[in-house]
């Protein structure tokens, strides 16, 4: 299991969603979020997307004022993690045209459903977008 | 309808929380829609169950605790429609705190959707099962994953994959079952597929041996295969990133192949054509190519050894290195740390680099480079690699200064040439960083200074050199302080120098100014201030023309608030006006201390440093300097110092009760330092005493010798010091209490019973030859105290270094019974610390009662003063 967790953060600081592979109390989650989000903001966009917490190594990419993280074990490849994380972008902005963070907000469980689509367990599921999305545009049809 | 329960829409909420201006603001509201929702929960409001839900998600991601919205998910996905199912799973999976009952109830439910005719709805449910999956649910729901797995729709089968690889990580023997359903995902083409087929392959080769084997033999040829196809694959436009087909793919075929090359030379020579290709034709200048190459040199790096392929590798790690890509640079030094162990010349080569790195504005890279250098430093590159750390160290930013200072230590610790480097380094970084260095490493640092006596002078001046400039550094000023109480004569006289340093000029004053000055600094912590107090004692006894000064500057805290420090000055302020006689012996350099160069006992060593002598605290140091057992000029028994402190102290004073009494290591000494001092304090009669004593000594024998000696009524405290002994008394006292006008008095020493047990007691008389005061005769009396005849009588002793013991021979070796008769022995003793130090005395006697051997021992600190 790779990914342990995937982070959307507002430039605030405030998560705009969450979906962690392992589990964790609520308590621990609010600290973990609050401890990282605060290290990732306050890097410069000079310095690499990569910071050690704990035992995760966290992968960030910022796009706008949105922040995507992405919690890994150590095996995993940060050079592809921080790839998937563009992917993830593109396929939501293939879906709301160009996504913003109320995008995320007020359709948080179509956030989820791709996300879900593209994750599982931990592990890259799905690369190809239209394969994605698919499933969420035979739901917007038919509902 | 109840009021609460009709609840705002979604969006409403949403807005509303937005709105908020503090978070308490926040939490007024989510706690408003939360009421809302458990009652309409407990309405069981089937209209907006769906809704209810899609707020809780929400309220939940805020951090909120929404575990009451649980079985509304069960309800959902018991619901016969998608939407409703499609919530309810994913409010399953995001609320889900793995509460057994609920995944208990849920199972069911999924049983039924993996088996629906709604393709989509599988998916669903395979998805949930494949993120919460329980052991339990594992058992009962791996055939119909297994079954999915050949399912005709792609999309089902890349879940059903994935979700295996759950149920193989929760219940592990049932790996075999989908060794060959997984095989098979393996020929297939939808990228999908493929991907997570070659992730279950990989977790079932860590979960199986079996497995592995199984698809090193039948599907390493079929892989290469694949990732070729891949690699030559035209432009797809559906998984094409930056000119690359689908680089995820890529990487999770290296990873596998990294799996089965591993160990295995026939499948590592397979796939060396495809790596190579891979490492040479991969487009290096987008992050996605470079992921890949990233991945190809774990593979090369971990495989069976290609040296053409290594070399390849090695390179690109080179390029990787030198990118102005940060994040290439940081993910170049993470693969080098796993390349040391393969190639550590490699790495070796790029050591300037490395160390570049270090200093790099970005905490991240300079985690990962420092690491990096720590593993690279051995005997031959310590030099310079620490003097650049020590030179960043100057620059270094504050956070970072933690971390690199432990490295810095660990290193010098670890690979230090000749103690003087080591003395050298560690002071340069206890001036530059000080306050980052753990206690552990200051302590360890005065345990190499003390053991170092050549470099005793020397280290002291430098000391000094440095206390002048970086007084703000708490752990330097410690050892400067500890350092100059010790040393101080050595500092003020040039003593030791060596041809390296300078000369200074420093005077008795001088250096009381500098313990005044770490005594009274604001940021001293009370361990300094405690260290700096008994510095300034130690310096009272060795610059007695300050003597006056520093009792004002101790009196100066007889009234602390800390109790610590109060008790200190006070011990100080008696120890200089009532004491005098015993001060210089209390204050004596400290003699070597035990060096574990593993260092995992340095911390309990050192952790003594601190508790000066004359405290009543447990501490090996202080004892041994109490007795002098090392000083060189004291004529030396036959047994060295450490065993001799045994057979003085107790025979086997470690805690396992062993037989003999000898050849033990000194390291007991904490627990005997409690037991000297302890001895004959009525105050301080320590529990540890008759333990020690009896530990590894005759078990028949039906009284610790000891209590005697530690009992307040015993008749065997001599008349003169009698008074010492009276509760309440200062410790300190019971060593000096002897009026020293007995010295002029001759021989009229008073005797003593010196020994006494249930069944023997030992008188001494002691008288002087004239002309020779040093030594001492001593008459010992034995008396029977039992009613039987003791047969074998033999009487042994052992003394300390300083002192010179001969026996003649004795009387008789037969001991009548019931005190009719007595045996006689002389002692001659010579005591070569005269006026200095009392004698002290260890004793064991052994003799046949009723036809058994009897041992008794016991030790006698109740000489008279002066002898």
């Amino acid at each position: 299991m790779g990914i342990r967790f995937i982070l959307m953060v507002n430039k605030q600081g405030q998560t705009r969603l969450a979906q962690y592979y392992e589990y964790l109390t609520l308590e621990e989650r609010r600290a973990l979020e609050a401890e990282i989000v605060r290290k990732c903001l306050a890097r410069n966009e000079q310095q690499c997307s990569f910071v050690e917490h704990r035992n995760y190594k966290i992968i960030y990419r910022r796009y706008a004022s949105l922040f995507f993280l992405v919690g890994v074990d150590n095996e995993e490849n940060e050079l592809a993690i921080l790839e998937f994380i563009h992917l993830l972008v593109e396929t939501m902005d293939r879906h709301f045209g160009n996504v913003c963070e109320l995008d995320i907000m007020f359709h948080l469980e179509k956030a989820h459903f791709m996300l879900e689509e593209m994750v599982m367990n931990g592990c890259i599921v799905e690369t190809s977008k239209s394969n994605i999305l698919a499933p969420i545009q035979l739901m917007d049809k038919t509902y | 309808m109840n009021p609460f329960s009709s609840g705002t829409r979604l969006r409403d909420m949403i807005r509303a929380i937005r709105a908020c201006k503090t978070a308490a603001e926040e939490r007024g509201v989510v706690r408003k829609e939360c009421a809302a929702i458990r009652a309409a929960i407990n309405e069981n409001d089937q209209d907006y169950r769906h809704r209810n839900l899609a707020k809780l998600m929400f309220i939940h991601m805020l951090g909120y605790p929404t575990h009451f919205g649980q079985m509304e998910c069960l309800k959902l996905i018991a619901a016969a429609g998608f939407p409703e199912k499609r919530i309810g799973y994913l409010g399953l999976m995001l609320l889900l705190d793995e509460r057994q009952e609920v995944l208990m109830l849920v199972t069911n439910s999924l049983k039924q959707d993996l088996n629906h005719s709604n393709q989509y709805i599988v998916g669903l449910a395979l998805c949930a099962l494949g993120n919460i999956c329980s052991a339990e649910m594992a058992r009962d729901l791996a055939p119909e994953v297994e079954r999915l797995l050949q399912f005709r729709d792609p999309n089902i089968r890349k879940k059903a994959a994935l979700c295996s690889i759950r149920i193989i990580k929760k219940v592990p023997e049932l790996a075999e079952n989908f060794i060959n359903p997984a095989a098979a995902l393996l020929k297939e083409k939808h990228h999908g597929v493929l991907i997570t087929g070659v992730q279950l392959c990989t977790d079932l080769c860590k979960a199986s041996e079996e497995a592995l084997e199984y698809f090193r033999k039948k599907c390493t040829e079929g892989l290469v295969k694949t990732l070729k196809d891949v690699v030559n694959s035209p432009y797809a436009p559906e998984y094409d990133i930056a000119g690359i087909t689908d680089p995820f793919l890529h990487i999770r075929l290296l990873k596998l192949l990294r799996v089965l090359g591993q160990g295995d030379e026939d499948a590592s020579e397979c796939m060396n054509d495809i790596l190579a290709q891979v490492a040479t034709k991969t487009e290096s200048n987008k992050n996605a190519g470079n992921a890949i190459l990233y991945e190809c040199v774990a593979t090369i790096m971990s495989i069976e050894d290609n040296g053409g392929l290594r070399v390849l590798a090695i390179n690109i790690l080179g390029r990787f290195l030198s990118n102005r890509d940060n994040n290439i640079r940081y993910v170049a030094l993470n693969m080098l740390m796993r390349a040391i162990t393969v190639d550590a010349q490699a790495v070796q080569r790029h050591r300037a680099t490395i160390l570049e790195c270090v200093k790099d504005l970005d905490a991240s890279i300079r985690k990962r480079a420092l690491e990096l250098v720590y593993v690279l430093v051995n005997e031959s590159n310590v030099k310079p690699l620490t003097k650049e750390l020590i030179d960043y160290l100057e620059v270094s930013d504050q956070d970072f200064k933690g971390d690199l200072t432990a490295k810095i230590c660990s290193l010098v610790k670890r690979f230090s040439p000749e103690r003087i480097w080591y003395i050298d380094q560690m002071l340069k970084v206890l001036s530059e960083a000080g306050n980052f260095v753990k206690d552990e490493v200051w302590h360890a640092v005065i345990v190499v200074i003390t053991n170092s006596s050549d470099l005793h002078g020397y280290t002291v001046r430098a000391l000094y050199r440095a206390f002048q400039t970086s007084a703000d550094q708490e752990s330097l000023v410690r050892v400067a302080v500890w350092c100059i109480g010790e040393y101080g004569d050595m500092l003020v006289n040039n003593i030791g120098m060596l041809d390296v340093e300078d000369p200074i000029t420093v005077t008795e004053s001088d250096a009381v100014d500098v313990i005044e000055i770490a005594l009274k600094h604001h940021t001293s912590d009370l361990t300094t201030k405690a260290m700096a107090l008994i510095a300034l004692l130690k310096l009272s006894s060795r610059f007695p023309s300050c003597s006056e000064r520093i009792k004002e500057i101790a009196d100066q805290y007889k009234g602390s608030l800390v109790l610590e420090l109060q008790q200190r000055s006070i011990e100080l302020n008696s120890i200089i006006s009532k004491h005098d006689d015993i001060r210089s012996k209390l204050v004596e350099r400290m003699p070597v201390v035990d060096e574990n160069p593993a260092g995992d006992s340095i911390p309990a060593t050192t952790a003594s440093i601190n508790l000066p002598n004359g405290v009543a605290k447990p501490s090996s140091a202080p004892l041994v300097d109490l007795l002098d057992l090392n000083s060189d000029d004291a004529p030396v028994p036959s047994s060295s110092g450490g065993d001799f402190l045994q057979d003085l102290l107790g025979g086997d004073l470690s805690p396992a009760p062993k037989q003999s009494g000898v050849n033990h290591s000194p390291n007991n000494g904490t627990s005997v330092l409690m037991d000297l001092l302890s001895i004959g304090t009525p105050t301080q009669s320590s529990p540890a005493v008759p333990d020690l004593l009896n530990s590894g000594q005759d078990s028949k024998k039906p009284v610790s010798p000891l209590e005697g000696l530690s009992s307040p009524s015993s008749n065997s405290i001599q008349p003169t010091s009698s008074a010492g002994f009276a509760p309440g008394i200062d410790l300190l006292d019971s060593f000096a209490a002897s009026p020293p006008k007995q010295e002029n008095n001759g021989p009229a020493y008073p005797s003593v019973v010196a020994f006494e047990s249930s069944n023997l007691r030992i008188g001494f008389n002691f008288s002087k030859l004239p002309g020779n005061p040093q030594t001492t005769l001593i008459e010992a009396t034995f008396t029977n105290l039992s009613p039987s005849v003791y047969a074998d009588f033999i009487f042994q002793a052992a003394v300390p270094k300083f002192l010179q013991l001969h026996l003649e021979p004795a009387s008789s070796s037969s001991l009548p019974a019931s005190g009719n008769g007595s045996i006689t022995q002389t002692l001659r003793v010579t005591n070569s610390q005269h006026g200095k130090k009392s004698l002290v005395m260890r004793i064991r006697i052994a003799y046949k009662m009723n036809n058994k051997d009897v041992l008794e021992e016991g030790q006698i600190n109740n000489f008279p003063k002066g002898l």
